[in-house]
């Protein structure tokens, strides 16, 4: 497909969120460079979803600012800000009889004005957005009726008809399987855009991230490339879990196997050889 | 990675198309559906017209020179002093309230919204109530219609300021604002009903509540008309952001909308069409709740499509309905109300049905 808009380079500098008398992100500082790739990772209730709100505008935060290239997102035109970033959340169309095809068109809702329809080229994108996320014969179905997979696609590709050149993504692959959870990330990193994605899955994090920034308790306690982020240490620190980090030996990316039992109820445990 | 070849997608599952109708024959139909309404309404009464005649007339008044004047002048007084506008009212109702459940439904997030749901109505009818009960007559022949919209617009800023704190409207907030609100007032007015211990005001009152178009003229046709074209050209202006609405608060604002302003505004601007209508024809309920959901089963739920097929066929509903009402006991009237309430609720009971069982 034709190529999205020019990669932004997105920073957020100290921004902090408060609701209730309690921070659920806390000075929060990162940067994704043009075409870069951020997985945000952390457990349960880390604060990402929080901190990916107030980059795609839909709360502000309470302090600090979201930079897209030096400007400030909350200071922009909320249309301007989708034309240059696009988000894929886990919030989908309600119980009215949209299509596939009316909800990916909402992405082309920043570049129109009143009363303007959509032309050839609305169209052509709309359905190149679809086509490459494998959804395309799906374009007259009723989007309720669609499986939580199908849903998911249809939502990203309704991203890509934004052309933007900067994606936030929150758990893009919850509900797909392996094969399209590959596919989904796969055609991020393939679109060169700068992307900001909040991950469960910590393998896919390294595979497909140029670099990691893990959240705990809406404070980020270590950024970096996959390899140098992702340790035994900070994996029990974090996540309260025992786990081992490879490297993958053909392709050199880090693979977390977590011990489901703690590391105690391994066989070499007997013999007192931490590993 | 897992080293994946290009599968082939599994196979695509029949695309299940909706049999949904091309766009403009259908609104060419709803408009001759309109045409037709309205030529009935205008046809039927206690003189019965020929349609022929009654175009002959509508004719003669656009252009005198197209057709000669062959009918006694009595029925051109009856054409356009009684029956068009009442018929252009009932349009005008109909559209209105069909546009406004429409918008309302988006803006809520819920295909159950109904305009009635507002507590607007029941502003309005308080007002109405008080002026009748009272016997208040500071504008003549607009006070009651007055009274009902200044009681609108009290419940309009009661439910705004109840909805919206800190800059945020929430869909929850705004729909129990609204049916608190409405409760409140509708107590307010069966009270007042009920203790006004004459019964020719009960009656007129409960008449009033029930809605009706009877004894419409001309004066009372432009507020509404105005009120509801300029709403209707202004949702049309936002059906792209009406359209986000559908796709959640989180995806709306990450698409550019400002979601709580956006909420804001269009909540008044309905209400205030609402309130517009309310004060000439009472409330009708139903039309608002299911005019928008056939028209989504015709054209589907993209607001560029689907609100000027809503008003057309809101319109040709509540014009037919008026007819009904007016003709099915002559020359007693049945309330509109009642009749729309009738003939909605199993229309509306069976669509539900039929869309489950898909």
């Amino acid at each position: 497909m034709t190529t999205a808009g020019a990669p932004a380079r997105l920073r957020a500098e100290k921004v902090s969120v408060v609701a209730g008398g309690r921070a659920l992100v806390h000075d929060v500082t990162f940067h994704v460079e043009p075409g870069e790739v951020l997985a945000l990772v952390g457990p349960n209730g880390a604060g990402k979803s929080t901190l990916l709100r107030t980059v795609y505008r839909a709360l502000r935060p309470t302090s600090g600012r979201v930079l897209l290239d030096d400007e400030d997102v909350w200071r922009m035109p909320g249309r301007h800000v989708a034309r240059r970033l696009a988000a894929v959340l886990q919030e989908t169309p309600g119980e009215f009889d949209l299509t596939v095809y009316d909800v990916t068109a909402m992405g082309r809702t920043p570049y129109k004005r009143a009363f303007q329809g959509d032309d050839a080229e609305d169209r052509r994108i709309i359905m190149d957005a679809l086509a490459s996320l494998d959804v395309a014969d799906l374009a007259e179905a009723p989007f309720d009726r669609l499986s939580g997979g199908e849903k998911q696609r249809v939502l990203i590709a309704r991203a890509l008809a934004q052309r933007t050149g900067t994606m936030v993504l929150d758990e893009p692959t919850n509900h797909l399987d392996l094969r399209h959870q590959l596919d989904a990330l796969r055609q991020v990193r393939r679109l060169g855009v700068t992307a900001i994605i909040a991950l469960h899955d910590l393998n896919l994090a390294a595979a497909f991230s140029d670099r990691i920034c893990v959240l705990d308790a809406g404070r980020v306690v270590a950024t970096g490339p996959p390899a140098t982020v992702l340790t035994p240490a900070l994996l029990e620190e974090v996540y309260r879990v025992a786990a081992d980090v490879t490297s993958d030996p053909r392709t050199g990316i880090p693979q977390i196997s977590v011990m489901p039992f703690g590391r105690s109820a391994l066989p070499d445990a007997d013999e007192g050889t931490p590993r | 990675m897992t080293g994946t070849t290009d599968v082939r997608p599994e196979a695509a599952p029949a695309v299940a198309g909706r049999g949904r109708l091309p766009y403009v024959p259908v609104l060419v139909l709803l408009a001759l559906l309109v045409v037709a309404a309205a030529t009935a309404g205008i046809a039927f009464g206690s003189v019965p017209l020929p349609p022929g005649q009654v175009w002959g007339i509508l004719l003669h008044r656009l252009v005198p020179s197209l057709v000669d004047p062959t009918w006694p002048p009595v029925r051109e007084t009856i054409v356009m002093d009684v029956r068009l506008p009442r018929v252009l009212l009932g349009g005008v109702v109909g559209a209105g309230l069909s546009v406004c459940g429409m918008a309302l439904q988006a803006l809520v997030r819920n295909p159950l919204a109904d305009p009635m749901l507002l507590g607007v109505s029941s502003g309005a009818t308080v007002g109405a109530v008080l002026v009748m009960v009272l016997g208040l007559s500071a504008f003549g022949a607009f006070s009651l219609p007055v009274a009902a919209f200044a009681g609108a617009l009290v419940a309009l800023l009661l439910v705004y300021f109840l909805a919206r704190t800190g800059g945020r409207m929430t869909t929850v907030r705004l729909v129990l604002s609204g049916v608190a609100t409405g409760e409140v007032l509708s107590a307010i007015a069966s009270y007042l009903i009920v203790t006004s211990g004459d019964p020719r005001k009960t009656e007129s009152a409960l008449r009033w509540m029930l809605g009706g178009l009877a004894g419409t003229t001309w004066d009372l046709v432009w507020i509404p008309a105005g009120a509801v074209l300029l709403g209707t050209a202004s949702l049309l202006a936002v059906s792209r952001p009406l359209n986000l609405l559908l796709a959640g608060e989180e995806a709306a604002a990450s698409l550019g909308l400002n979601v709580h302003r956006f909420r804001a505004a269009l909540f008044v601007l309905v209400a205030l069409v609402i309130g517009a209508i309310v004060a000439v024809s009472g409330s009708i309920g139903f039309v608002g709740l299911m005019m928008p959901h056939v028209v989504r089963l015709l054209v589907g739920a993209d607001h560029r499509r689907a609100l000027p097929a809503v008003a057309l066929l809101g319109a040709a509903f509540l014009i037919a309905a008026d007819l009904a009402a007016r003709s099915v006991i002559a020359p007693e009237e049945i309330p509109i109300g009642i009749l729309t309430a009738l003939v909605g609720g199993p229309c509306f009971l069976w669509l539900m049905r039929r869309r489950a069982a898909r």
